[in-house]
């Protein structure tokens, strides 16, 4: 088809001196295609026609280009949180004040023992990330202690024992928990849950890793319920059946044969979830209290990186050693993004070869 | 015996853990709805707030909300849909590009929100801001500031991971047969794509709008910094203007309140409306993807 028409307007130019070629002439459609059926001007607007028009050739090719979308912003987004942290290892005026190795080692700020201490707006500015890492990893910690085993608990509930009508509303209902925004549990857990753990514990402090902690897992608990729930329900029924025509009973069936055969599945759910932990921002700034101590005290206040970004952020000079600072903090949160995030990749590939040789 | 215990223990713990989860929910929506639903009103729904956040209402942070989850739905579910129709329906499935682009997506996924609020800072308002003003606006500070554009444009690459993998599930749930049919006929890949396909997920891809919109809507860390304004007198009408938000506002009135008694009714009323958004929407979302699930079984069989 492209070919006649291209000889023919071959053809054309070599009558048209001005070297513009006519449209070569169109033939007049045979009038049977006109009524193939009712819908066809329907069909014929959106253009299904015996010869496609030839811009959906184009379009093909511009899907393919907005596919890559995606990459160019993991890219951009690598590069610019790198390219903002990068004065920390090339600008003298940064480096006069801080450097990775300060953030990361004991400093004695002119005086005193020398200690990890983060007051970035103190006479002499202090920018220990330890205290930060301390604070993140105890209220990740606590969370996942906490939201990890009601998350695999109750999708084993759900997939595996809940009779079918309680697992399609189980299901939805939890599910909707991760529709819940992040501020609106920090504020549940700072007006209603550390008022209840004041009550019950009497910690130090009223926001503390606990209230945080405890905050932090009801967004992790979905995500962890999700993907085990899905694990679970993707072992095949021949598991299943063959252990329980072994005699098994159905609960033994459940420990022993599905929840194993689903392990990588609910292992990269928890994986994931800390790494969503580490990175929640809204709950640990309105819940944890804020103060950056370098102990391990649970009942404590405690400051996280995200926290410190969020509530820093705002005030600082464009450039300062503290705006650089604050995206070294980003970059490192975006590596222990990223690092969980491959962990959790390789542990289901790992699985799904595994399975796919048996 | 023992065996038995054991059996008893499992379906108690299990059950047990369920319970609490769900009651956790109820819980959180129960003390939401119970101390917000008496502020509710027309003059809370439409009011600028007054009297240092103590009274009024949230009128601008609902405007603020709804145009910025607008312009970002105008942004992420066009790539993302087609982003999606492209790893769906077009890519092999050895080939390198969409493993990668799979491989984005995932790890777009698992960034922290607050990492996509300093890369809108870095990236939108401090590169390509100032840059349109260097070249449009002689270096005059119009769009190298935080506004409602840059805002908008980090939620979108946000969502834009929700947006390809609801929207690939649901292309995926088309029946293969229906595709064959279509090719048998003598239509194209791009007619079978579009006439067949697409209209057959219209449900699932209206869902993925959905989930992304209700995120983007509670999403605070990406917009502490590319806009979002603890007060504005005036509702934003450009797209580099600042805005208020109900997220942003709920963490306002949560923290930087003199008076956190006085500003307690203010701040329910705050989180119902966010919650009666999101939720609302997140349920939509749930409806609509049982029913396309339930026709889809029931055209197989």
């Amino acid at each position: 088809m492209s070919a006649t028409s291209r000889s023919r307007s071959n053809h054309a130019a070599a009558h048209d001196t001005h070297g513009a070629s006519p449209p070569p002439p169109q033939p007049p459609p045979p009038p049977e295609q006109e009524d193939e059926s009712a819908n066809s001007a329907v069909f014929r607007l959106a253009g299904w026609r015996k010869t496609p028009p030839k811009w959906h050739g184009a379009a093909e090719v511009a899907i393919k280009v907005t596919a890559l979308v995606a990459i160019v912003a993991i890219v951009l987004i690598f590069v610019f949180i790198g390219l903002e942290a990068l004065p920390l290892f090339t600008s003298k005026v940064v480096r006069s004040e801080v450097t990775p190795s300060s953030m990361w080692l004991q400093q004695t700020w002119g005086e005193g023992a020398p200690r990890w201490s983060w007051q970035p707006a103190s006479e002499i500015p202090k920018y220990s990330i330890v205290p930060l890492v301390i604070g993140s990893l105890k209220i990740t910690i606590v969370a996942l202690v906490v939201g990890a085993p009601l998350g695999i608990l109750s999708a084993i509930f759900t997939s595996q024992i809940a009779p079918r009508w309680l697992r399609e509303i189980l299901k939805p209902t939890i599910e909707l928990l991760a529709g819940i925004p992040s501020v609106v549990i920090g504020v549940f857990a700072l007006l209603v849950m550390a008022t209840w753990a004041q009550k019950l514990f009497g910690f130090e402090h009223r926001l503390n890793a606990i209230v945080a902690g405890c905050a932090l897992s009801l967004t992790i608990i979905p995500l962890v319920f999700t993907l085990a729930e899905d694990a679970l329900s993707s072992v095949p029924k021949s598991f299943a059946d063959a252990s329980l025509a072994l005699g098994a009973s159905k609960m033994y069936t459940v420990t022993h044969v599905i929840v194993p055969a689903a392990l990588p599945g609910i292992a990269a759910g928890v994986v994931l979830g800390f790494g969503r932990a580490i990175g929640e921002t809204m709950i640990v700034v309105m819940a944890s209290g804020n103060a950056a101590l370098s102990n391990w005290s649970l009942g404590t206040s405690t400051r996280t990186i995200t926290a410190t970004i969020a509530q820093e952020m705002a005030e600082v000079v464009h450039g300062s050693p503290h705006y650089v600072v604050l995206f070294g903090l980003g970059a490192t949160l975006l590596m222990f993004a990223f690092v969980t995030n491959v962990v959790a990749q390789r542990i289901v590939e790992s699985f799904r070869r595994k399975r796919g040789g048996s | 015996m023992k065996g038995r215990a054991r059996d008893a223990m499992l379906l108690g713990s299990t059950a047990l853990a369920a319970l609490v989860v769900v009651s956790m929910l109820f819980i959180i929506l129960f003390d939401v709805v119970k101390s917000g639903v008496s502020v509710l009103s027309w003059t809370f729904l439409t009011a600028a707030p007054s009297g240092g956040m103590q009274a009024g209402g949230v009128g601008p942070a609902i405007f603020g909300t709804a145009a910025l989850t607008i312009l970002m739905t105008v942004a992420v579910v066009p790539v993302g849909v087609i982003t999606a129709i492209w790893l769906s329906e077009y890519s092999r499935p050895d080939s390198k590009l969409a493993h990668t682009v799979r491989l984005a997506v995932s790890n777009l996924a698992g960034v922290p929100s607050i990492v996509f609020g300093l890369f809108g800072l870095g990236f939108f308002v401090q590169t390509v801001g100032r840059g349109v003003d260097k070249v449009a606006f002689g270096g005059v500070a119009t769009y190298g500031k935080p506004g409602i554009l840059w805002a908008s444009l980090t939620l979108a690459i946000l969502t834009m991971p929700v947006v390809i993998v609801a929207t690939e599930e649901a292309l995926r749930a088309v029946p293969r047969e229906l595709r064959d049919a279509s090719l048998a006929l003598g239509a194209t890949k791009f007619q079978t794509t579009f006439l067949v396909v697409v209209p057959q997920a219209t449900g699932g891809i209206l869902t993925s709008a959905i989930l992304a919109v209700s995120r983007g809507a509670g999403e605070v860390a990406p917009i502490l910094f590319t806009g979002a304004a603890y007060f504005l007198v005036e509702l934003p009408t450009n797209l580099n203007d600042q805005f208020m938000n109900l997220g942003y506002h709920t963490y306002v009135l949560a923290t930087q309140s003199p008076d956190v008694d006085k500003t307690r009714p203010q701040l329910y009323g705050t989180v119902l409306v966010l919650l009666m958004l999101t939720f609302l929407l997140n349920l939509l979302a749930v409806i609509i993807r049982v029913r396309a699930r339930r026709s889809l079984a029931s055209a197989r069989s």
